[in-house]
């Protein structure tokens, strides 16, 4: 056990070589779109909407197609089936989003720097935690947003979840809702930590 | 032997009977024009008017609606009706004339006469911005093609009486004319017999100035006319610019039974007024005070107007692409005149003048054309082409001549179904004419569609243009009553489909349901009315018998074709929100009683319930 300990201690203060080093540097530049692109595209279209209405959901705010205008008609169409109205202040993630992939950026920067095995294990570990946090609480989000329906409403629909990936038909609408780029580019983030660790990983057992 | 005779004569009886049958008229003039043709023309035909489901026409045609006072849209090749712009009659369907500011445009007057509409033109081509239309009372009024909707409605302009010659623009859209058809005395009030019509009674002409940014129309300048009757209108462009040519009729000054007394001489004229010089004397401050606005005299003024000597009773005055020639119609005779700019000029330099017209100058007839057209019977108008190619309009023949600038050749006919008056070709009173599509707006139609009774429409039917043999492609049946229609290439227009939120500066206007609510003021009530899919808020709203009620309705919809309606039963209100738009209506509340107000314009699945109360106590 204690032999097990000392290894692992040994395997945490492991220095990184530039390989890593620079993988991880690229993971904290890999996060940049995500402050300029959406993280989930909705498109839906009906026959009374042949070009269909478009939503942008970015990590600090929501866009609709259509110069926003197709958000107004996503709620107005909504309200009869007694859904909330998608309103950005409803969304705290985009307040805590933003600075928090701004905080995964430093932590990788000073990962390549500081340079340990430790601090790698613990930007991927809180990463991946975040990842997941995230699209939970975005896949919660749509499925509230799905139930919490009015009980006023003039249109009664059975409760719904909207398509975390793919098409879904929805009463008159054909749903489509797929990650955009910055949901690639967090994707992209963890693959470079994910071989940074394994390149580092390896050199860190011949060494040992 | 008796019977034998007489069963010889019966014999013979029948055989003339015969040969009477055999030479009776035929059941249908040559040429007509029946869906009897060669089959693969029929194809063809059918082929090139048939615009699929969802597919878009290729040219927009704004037809005058005459007395109806509106403006028909159609798509070109397939004609089928896309729009009613009304101007100067009040349209329930979108609310026009029931909401104050278009009741207020109307004034007093729910009806006028709509003839020549008039695009915008820059260096004589059509921008695709304005379109300006006449009207006979004495208006003109000017739709903005960014929504399709009139914009203003300047006039009844002073002296001028009945405004036939007119809304046509010069090639910078500096202008759009106007012209007395019916001389009075002026200023309007003035009382004068008849019998004093050589004398006392004038014939007036004006620009009006169209402001180049905004389009806005105000009075520019006004010339004093002998008692004639103008009649058509067309501004020069490029050699010609700087002029403007109108039509008269009846320069005998004669009254009575016109038909009779104003078609004795052989030539009328074509009045060529410089409207450069016109804007320049009216600038200088010349000319005299007459029913509140300066009018020149062109005896006061040299070169002004000038009088060019046309056959009979001239109707239309067309200049061709390059402004070269002037085209003008004898309507009574065969033949067409063609002007020549360039002649008239040096016959002005040079003074050959055969004499004047109450101090106008006169032209001869022989120094200034260029060439006679026998186009045929009772030419009207001519609509051009490229490469020279011209079409005139022949009432009397019920055809189109297609003819050519230069050689002056008639090189084919094409019958119209019945009696042309004015046509219209694609961008064909343009600097730079498409070709392509030809539309001759007729008269009369019987028996060319269902009958729907006495009162028939009219018809309008669709030319192929493109080849050198013009064929008739299409029956269009319009309401009455299109005079002039103009046809513009479909990509140089752009309107909008939403009325920007931001650009809503209504006093009233309101974008939260929040903000919805009456408020008095001694016995002003004001409402602010929210509609949206699908609640008119407030739903119900009370108000005291006699009380001012205005009700200031946003559509705060921003979704292309989510119109909503405001009805209000009893009170004869009908208003028609686009959206993004605010409209107001004020009216005195005079009967007491509940009063169902609800969205006349379908708008959701809910729209039925998107009513409310209006309730005066």
């Amino acid at each position: 056990m204690r032999d097990f300990l000392k290894r692992a201690n040994a395997f945490l203060d492991a220095p990184l070589n530039l390989g890593p080093r620079v993988l991880v540097l690229a993971a904290a530049l890999a996060l940049i779109p995500t402050f300029t692109s959406p993280l989930y595209t909705m498109t839906m279209f009906a026959p009374q909407y042949p070009d269909g209405l478009r939503l942008q959901i970015f990590s600090y705010k929501l866009v609709g197609g259509n110069n926003g205008q197709d958000v107004k008609e996503i709620n107005v169409l909504n309200h009869y089936i007694g859904m909330r109205d998608l309103v950005s202040e409803d969304f705290g993630e985009f307040k805590w989003m933003p600075f928090v992939i701004g905080a995964f950026s430093l932590l990788f920067a000073r990962t390549a720097v500081m340079g340990k095995m430790t601090h790698l294990v613990d930007s991927m570990v809180l990463f991946v935690y975040f990842g997941a946090f995230s699209l939970w609480s975005f896949g919660y989000r749509m499925w509230s947003y799905g139930h919490d329906l009015a009980p006023t409403a003039a249109v009664k629909v059975e409760p719904f979840m909207p398509p975390m990936y793919g098409y879904k038909q929805i009463a008159n609408f054909e749903v489509y809702n797929y990650p955009a780029l910055a949901s690639y580019a967090l994707g992209a983030s963890a693959f470079l930590l994910l071989v940074a660790f394994f390149l580092a990983a390896r050199s860190a057992r011949r060494s040992a | 032997m008796r019977t034998t005779r007489a069963t010889e004569m019966s014999r013979f009886g029948i055989l003339a009977m015969a040969v009477f049958a055999v030479a009776c008229a035929p059941s249908a003039p040559k040429g007509a024009q029946k869906s009897g043709g060669a089959t693969s023309d029929v194809a063809i035909a059918a082929q090139k008017t048939y615009v699929a489901p969802g597919d878009l026409d290729e040219y927009y045609f704004f037809a005058s609606g005459g007395h109806s006072g509106q403006v028909y849209v159609y798509g070109v090749p397939s004609m089928r009706h896309l729009s009613t712009i009304p101007v100067f009659t009040p349209y329930p369907a979108t609310g026009y004339g029931f909401d104050d500011e278009s009741k207020k445009m109307l004034g007093d007057l729910t009806w006028g006469d709509l003839h020549h509409p008039a695009l915008s033109e820059t260096a004589g081509d059509y921008d695709g911005r304005w379109l300006f239309v006449n009207e006979m009372n004495g208006r003109v009024a000017r739709i903005d093609l960014r929504d399709f909707k009139t914009k203003q409605i300047l006039g009844p302009i002073p002296n001028v009486s009945g405004n036939h010659a007119s809304a046509f623009v010069t090639p910078n859209s500096e202008y759009s004319v106007m012209a007395s058809r019916f001389s009075i005395p002026i200023p309007k009030g003035t009382v004068a017999g008849v019998d004093k019509y050589a004398t006392d009674y004038k014939g007036v002409i004006t620009g009006i100035k169209i402001d180049p940014k905004s389009g806005e129309m105000s009075f520019g300048w006004q010339v004093l006319m002998p008692p004639f009757n103008y009649d058509l209108g067309d501004a020069g462009k490029k050699a010609s610019d700087g002029y403007v040519f109108f039509t008269s009729y009846n320069t005998e000054k004669a009254t009575g039974k016109l038909e009779v007394t104003s078609t004795q001489k052989d030539r009328d004229y074509i009045a060529m007024v410089d409207w450069k010089l016109a804007e320049k004397s009216a600038a200088e401050g010349k000319g005299k005070m007459i029913g509140g606005v300066k009018v020149l005299d062109p005896k006061e003024i040299p070169g002004l107007v000038y009088f060019l000597p046309c056959g009979k009773s001239p109707h239309g005055v067309d200049v061709a692409p390059e402004g070269k020639w002037i085209v003008g119609s004898g309507k009574l005779q065969g033949v067409t005149t063609v002007f020549n700019i360039e002649k008239i000029q040096t016959a002005i330099k040079n003074k050959n003048f055969t004499g004047d017209e109450d101090g106008i100058p006169v032209l001869k007839y022989e120094d200034i054309k260029d060439a006679e057209v026998a186009v045929g019977l009772g030419p009207l108008h001519t609509q051009f082409g490229p490469d020279d190619w011209a079409y005139t309009s022949l009432f009397v023949d019920s055809a189109i001549a297609k003819w050519k600038l230069g050689t002056w050749e008639v090189v084919d006919k094409v019958p119209m179904s019945y009696s042309i008056g004015h046509l219209s070709s694609a961008e064909g009173d343009t600097v730079s004419p498409d070709g392509k599509y030809l539309v001759g707006l007729n008269k009369l139609s019987h028996g060319r569609h269902l009958s729907v009774g006495p009162s028939q429409p009219e018809s309008s039917q669709l030319v192929d243009i493109s080849e050198e043999k013009m064929k008739l492609l299409y029956d269009a049946f319009t309401e009455p009553e299109p005079h002039y229609a103009q046809m513009i290439k479909a990509d140089k227009v752009k309107p909008i489909e939403v009325y920007p939120k931001e650009e809503n500066k209504h006093p009233y206007a309101i974008w939260d349901v929040k903000d919805a609510g009456v408020t008095r003021n001694g016995n002003k009530v004001l409402v602010k009315m929210v509609a949206v899919r699908s609640t008119l808020t407030p739903t119900d709203f009370e108000v005291k018998a006699g009380d001012e009620v205005t009700i200031a309705i946003t559509n705060i919809e921003q979704t292309t074709d989510e119109l909503h309606g405001f009805g209000l039963l009893d009170y004869n209100i009908n208003i028609v929100v686009d959206p993004g738009e605010t409209k107001q209506v004020t009216f005195k509340a005079k009967k007491s009683g509940v009063f169902p107000f609800y969205c006349t314009n379908f708008c959701s699945a809910l729209h039925q319930e998107m009513q409310g109360y209006f309730i005066v106590r």
